[in-house]
């Protein structure tokens, strides 16, 4: 609570640092107050606080002391920008910390309300609407890389699969809308409702156009907070996305016929405009497929210098954007097609990292952007210029909009819901129409009007900004509650395991496969073509030759999970204080192989059933491997100690010494020191560390004084699982035998077989010399190290305390093991095999 | 010729009424199956009539599942040389799609029909678990034609899917415990999340597809 009262501070102070400026920008006498204010509170630190002093010294620099220059409008735009985009980031952190309130109010709607607070203040310091929407900002700076965001993490077969049904809501719904709205205005108008206007059918129409569509950054912003399900989502989102190319489009038509007047417009100039509705929505959609593909191919070729590849992706996302808007066709269809063509190629071509930050930067000016928009909604709201009342018209055009929308909503899915595979259910129906959200770009296209051509231009704004505000403060917040209320389906949030993907991958063959035979040319055939065309050309083509195996999408989610595993594999490892086994080329056979033991516990159908060796089986039964159970409970008891521990002694041994360590910087690579000699170094100091340390340990010796803690550590830990060692020790003592005969035979894994031999130096015999408190730790390390005497020797505390839990690797098992032969399941673990017949094989 | 067409329409009839499709429908399929079978009673092969097949990877599994007796809600196992015109319906029915009248617990019961068939398909040798064998033999076919994706990978694939059901099913599982491998209510719960019953069906066609399928099949 303590940071969120800071951040705060932090608001108020730059909002007021905000008028502060607003205010020597207009020179008022306002000034003072806000000025002390900001004075009285405690100074931020570094960078602002220099800020603010500098303003100290201007103000005192305008009355006339010529010392020091006060360059504000030197600095004026640029500063303005940024103190704009902080105020935002700072009020959605302010909004963010307060969970209880957005999980009833979403955040546009808080952001809006924000915007009314500091338009307020502004109005306060200057008296007159110093900042506001502008169209240009808007849709030049603000909207692209919301759509692109969109376009770019669009669930493309989703999209496609709904197209149809997107398609005509985002089409036909949206003329509707625009029609049925304006005529309706306009009748009413005629009916003598509104009063005394000067608004024509056709200025009603293009109002009418400007406000039909559903906004998809009030959409998303509404339905990401919600989770409803995924065609359900998909619908509102698609629609919402395209219907903004439409929406545009028609607004650009009927601002024309407004321009030619009603007596210039006749048959050939409607059907003019017509075919220009289409010219422009596929040309832009043309156009940003075209920008989708050579963004492909510019990241295809940029193996050299990977640090640009993300800068590609937004610089051309957003030229697309302005090419469509400067062939004159729909800029955001452009957008949105561009990333959704580009990211499969993109994702599969792109370094892993590059990817990462594409996504990143991406969410982050998307949601900055949206953030701002809805903020400057609210500014824009605090003005008293604007703001002209007409209750019949406001009223009137609310209730249409509403009626409207679920007029066309219910009759559209009526007739889809005729040729629809899976029928849009009624519940879905009405989230869709209450789903209807205006926003930005009706204000932005508003705000585009020609108060020339109409004379209420200000009505015209005043009712969209009244529209914005009821659906997305009301509509938005009574949302959640609906969706609720009537139980709709929503969307398992869980991230799908491998076999729902395999699964997924059988059905898409099995729906083929089912077509064919049956004989019909259906949604699945077509698609199955397309995934042929595209594999063979497109993807060709598109993507980096070493790319295209990794791009499957099973493949893929396989990968992940390894990754997964492996990383807690390797956590896991360290933190049981051994880094070793990593690095360790003896200890990572020996890695594969234990986990072959392993593998077989958790499955022994495995070699069960293909190779019929049921001796091997029943010789397993009563020589139970590593306890799981044990270990995990050990795991967790020695968890904490233990990672003090590992760092205390990275900490005091790693590096430190040596001061050959380069920083290097470079622009344009990543690059950690990554020098082979260091790593050996790394792994040399921890080896002999602990060398010192168990030495000590069995000659009595003291150790240095770090060591002794260490020791410490480890004996503190060795008494808290006493039993699990027990446990262990068995375990190992009656191993022992298959190990060394084993290792007698032609044994496959000469490593291996060290090491089981290492650890029938454990067996309880031998323990009360050695250490009374951790006989299955140390001495068959020591042995071996000794031995060996160099510093590759395995850990052998690292192999004997992983985690072997069947849940821990589960996916990295097979894995591995398929690395290593073809056929490894079919043998069963040497160790337990009865005297060897030696796998001829290996 | 009258007599028989009548006869024929009351058997159609009748099919629909016990799969689910409309009388259109069943007319229609039923000349698709008599296109695949050359005008007999029976289809014993349908790979060769079938060129679009050939792409398909996983074709061997669906071509098996026509033959496959527990399709046939009859409660009988094993395979059958040849199916006729209402096994090849029985079969189909199973990729109806739902309508706005479907009730919840039609939906449901669509669901797990689906799901049986889809288990079927999986479990060649019918003993009700899907073994690591017979999975991986799926999920390599299935792999097979993505080209890239070499049989290890895929092989590793299956056992990380299988031993993710394993997982799942069985959290804690003593180290003599023995996955026998996939049952029906794991394969169940496995896929819970799995929008089945909006995602596993075609659409059967009201019209007329003569046309088409003949360009196919002659193509």
């Amino acid at each position: 609570m303590q940071r969120c009262g800071y951040v705060h501070l932090w608001l108020l102070w730059s909002v007021s640092l905000i008028c502060l400026t607003s205010g020597i920008a207009s020179a008022d006498g306002d000034v003072a107050p806000t000025h002390q204010d900001s004075q009285l509170e405690p100074p931020p630190e570094s960078t602002s606080n220099w800020s603010q002093t500098e303003h100290g010294h201007g103000s005192v620099a305008i009355t006339g002391i010529p010392v020091v220059t006060f360059k504000w409008h030197h600095v004026e735009t640029p500063y303005l920008v940024a103190l704009w985009i902080l105020v935002a980031g700072l009020a959605k952190l302010v909004i963010e910390a307060n969970h209880h309130v957005t999980s009833v109010i979403p955040e546009s709607a808080l952001l809006i309300c924000f915007g009314f607070i500091l338009g307020g203040m502004i109005w306060g310091a200057d008296m007159v609407q110093t900042f506001k929407l502008t169209p240009t900002l808007f849709f030049f700076y603000l909207l692209p890389q919301v759509i692109l965001d969109a376009g770019y993490s669009m669930p493309n077969k989703l999209f496609f699969s709904n197209m149809g049904a997107i398609l005509i809501y985002a089409v036909i719904g949206t003329c509707w809308n625009a029609a049925s709205l304006g005529l309706s205005l306009w009748g009413c108008h005629k009916g003598g409702a509104m009063g005394d206007l000067d608004i024509g059918l056709l200025q009603y129409l293009l109002f009418g156009s400007l406000i039909a569509a559903v906004d998809p950054v009030a959409v998303i912003a509404v339905f990401e907070q919600v989770h409803v399900n995924e065609v359900l989502f998909i619908m509102v989102f698609g629609e919402s996305l395209l219907n903004d190319g439409v929406t545009v489009v028609l607004f650009n038509v009927f601002d024309a016929f407004v321009s030619l007047g009603g007596s210039g417009i006749d048959a050939v100039e409607i059907i003019k405009g017509i075919i220009s509705f289409f010219v422009v929505a596929f040309g832009g959609s043309l156009v940003g497929f075209v920008f989708g593909l050579l963004i492909s191919l510019l990241t295809r070729g940029t193996k050299n210098i990977q640090i640009i590849e993300p800068a590609f992706v937004f610089v051309l996302g957003y030229l697309a954007y302005l090419t469509a808007e400067m062939l004159s066709l729909s800029a955001i269809l452009s957008i949105v097609f561009c990333g959704m063509c580009c990211q499969k190629y993109i994702n599969a071509n792109m370094d892993e990292k590059s990817v990462a930050t594409v996504r990143y930067v991406m969410k982050v000016l998307a949601n900055g952007s949206e953030t701002i928009i809805f903020v400057f909604l609210g500014i824009s709201a605090i003005d008293k210029s604007i703001w002209v009342w007409n209750t019949g018209f406001i009223l009137l055009t609310l209730l249409f909009i509403f009626v409207y929308r679920i007029i066309g909503v219910f009759f559209l899915t009526w007739i889809l819901n005729k040729f629809r595979l899976v029928p849009v259910e009624f519940i879905d129906q009405v989230i869709m129409s209450y789903g209807g959200l205006r926003g930005a770009v009706a204000y932005g296209l508003a705000a585009m009007l020609d108060d020339s051509k109409i004379k209420e231009k200000n009505l015209m704004i005043s009712t969209t900004l009244i529209v914005v505000y009821f659906t997305v403060i009301l509509q938005g917040i009574t949302m959640k509650p609906l969706v609720n209320w009537l139980k709709v389906k929503r969307a398992s949030a869980t991230e799908l395991t491998l076999i729902e993907k395999l699964q997924n991958k059988v059905f898409d063959h099995m729906l083929v496969a089912i077509e064919d035979i049956s004989g019909q040319i259906g949604h699945n055939y077509m698609r199955d073509k397309w995934n042929h065309f595209e594999e063979k050309w497109m993807s060709r083509i598109l993507m980096k030759p070493s790319a295209r195996k990794t791009r499957d999408y099973v493949f893929n989610v396989f990968h992940q999970l390894n990754l997964k595993d492996a990383i807690s594999y390797v956590a896991e490892g360290e933190r049981r204080g051994s880094l070793e086994f990593v690095r360790n080329d003896t200890a990572f056979v020996d890695f594969k192989k234990k986990f072959a033991d392993d593998f077989s516990e958790v499955m022994p159908d495995i070699t069960a059933d293909t190779s019929d060796d049921h001796g091997a089986m029943s010789g397993r039964d009563h020589v139970p491997s590593v306890s799981l159970e044990m270990h995990e409970q050990t795991m967790k008891s020695v968890r904490e100690t233990e990672d003090i521990n590992t760092h205390h002694l990275l900490q005091q041994h790693l590096y430190k010494g040596r001061k050959q360590h380069r920083h290097r910087y470079s622009r344009s690579h990543f690059d950690v020191n990554q020098d082979d000699g260091e790593v050996q170094e790394i792994f040399q100091r921890t080896m002999r560390n602990r060398l010192e340390s168990f030495k000590s340990a069995k000659m009595g010796v003291a150790p240095p004084n770090k060591i002794t803690k260490h020791i410490k550590k480890d004996q503190q830990q060795k008494i808290s699982n006493g039993k699990s060692t027990d446990k262990s020790k068995s375990y190992y003592s009656g191993d022992e035998a298959s190990g060394f005969e084993a290792s007698g035979g032609s044994y496959p894994f000469p490593m291996m077989a060290t090491y089981r031999a290492g650890a029938g130096v454990a067996n309880p015999a031998y323990m009360p010399d050695l250490d009374p408190m951790a006989p299955a730790q140390i001495p068959p390390w020591l042995a071996e190290a000794e031995l060996d005497s160099g510093p590759v020797a395995p850990s052998q505390r690292a192999q004997l305390r992983l985690p072997w839990t069947p849940s821990d690797l589960r996916r990295l098992a097979p894995h591995r093991i398929s690395i290593r032969s073809t056929d490894s399941f079919d043998d069963p673990p040497p160790t337990l095999r009865p005297p060897p017949p030696p796998p001829p094989h290996m | 010729m009258g007599a028989s067409q009548t006869r024929s329409e009351h058997k159609h009839q009748h099919l629909a009424d016990e799969t689910g499709f409309s009388l259109e429908q069943v007319k229609n399929l039923h000349k698709r199956f008599q296109q695949l079978s050359g005008n007999e009673e029976t289809i014993r092969e349908l790979l060769d009539s079938v060129p679009a097949l050939a792409n398909n990877p996983i074709r061997k599994q669906i071509i098996e599942a026509f033959f496959d007796k527990r399709n046939q809600h009859h409660d009988e196992v094993g395979t059958c040389e040849e199916i006729g015109f209402e096994q090849f319906l029985m079969v189909m029915s199973h990729f109806r799609p739902p309508t706005l009248k479907t009730t919840v617990e039609e939906k449901e019961a669509m669901r797990r029909e689906k799901l049986r068939f889809l288990f079927n398909m999986h479990d060649t040798d019918n003993d009700g678990t899907i073994t690591l064998a017979e999975y991986r033999k799926v999920v390599e076919e299935l792999l097979s034609k993505s080209g890239d994706i070499g049989q290890e990978a895929a092989k590793a694939i299956a056992d990380a899917a299988m031993l993710e059901v394993a997982s799942t099913n069985v959290p804690h599982m003593a180290p003599e415990d023995f996955y026998e491998g996939i049952t029906f209510e794991h394969f169940e719960q496995i896929l819970k999340g799995l929008e089945m019953e909006t995602r596993m069906h075609i659409r059967f066609l009201d019209v007329g597809t003569t046309t088409m399928a003949c360009g196919k099949s002659t193509s």
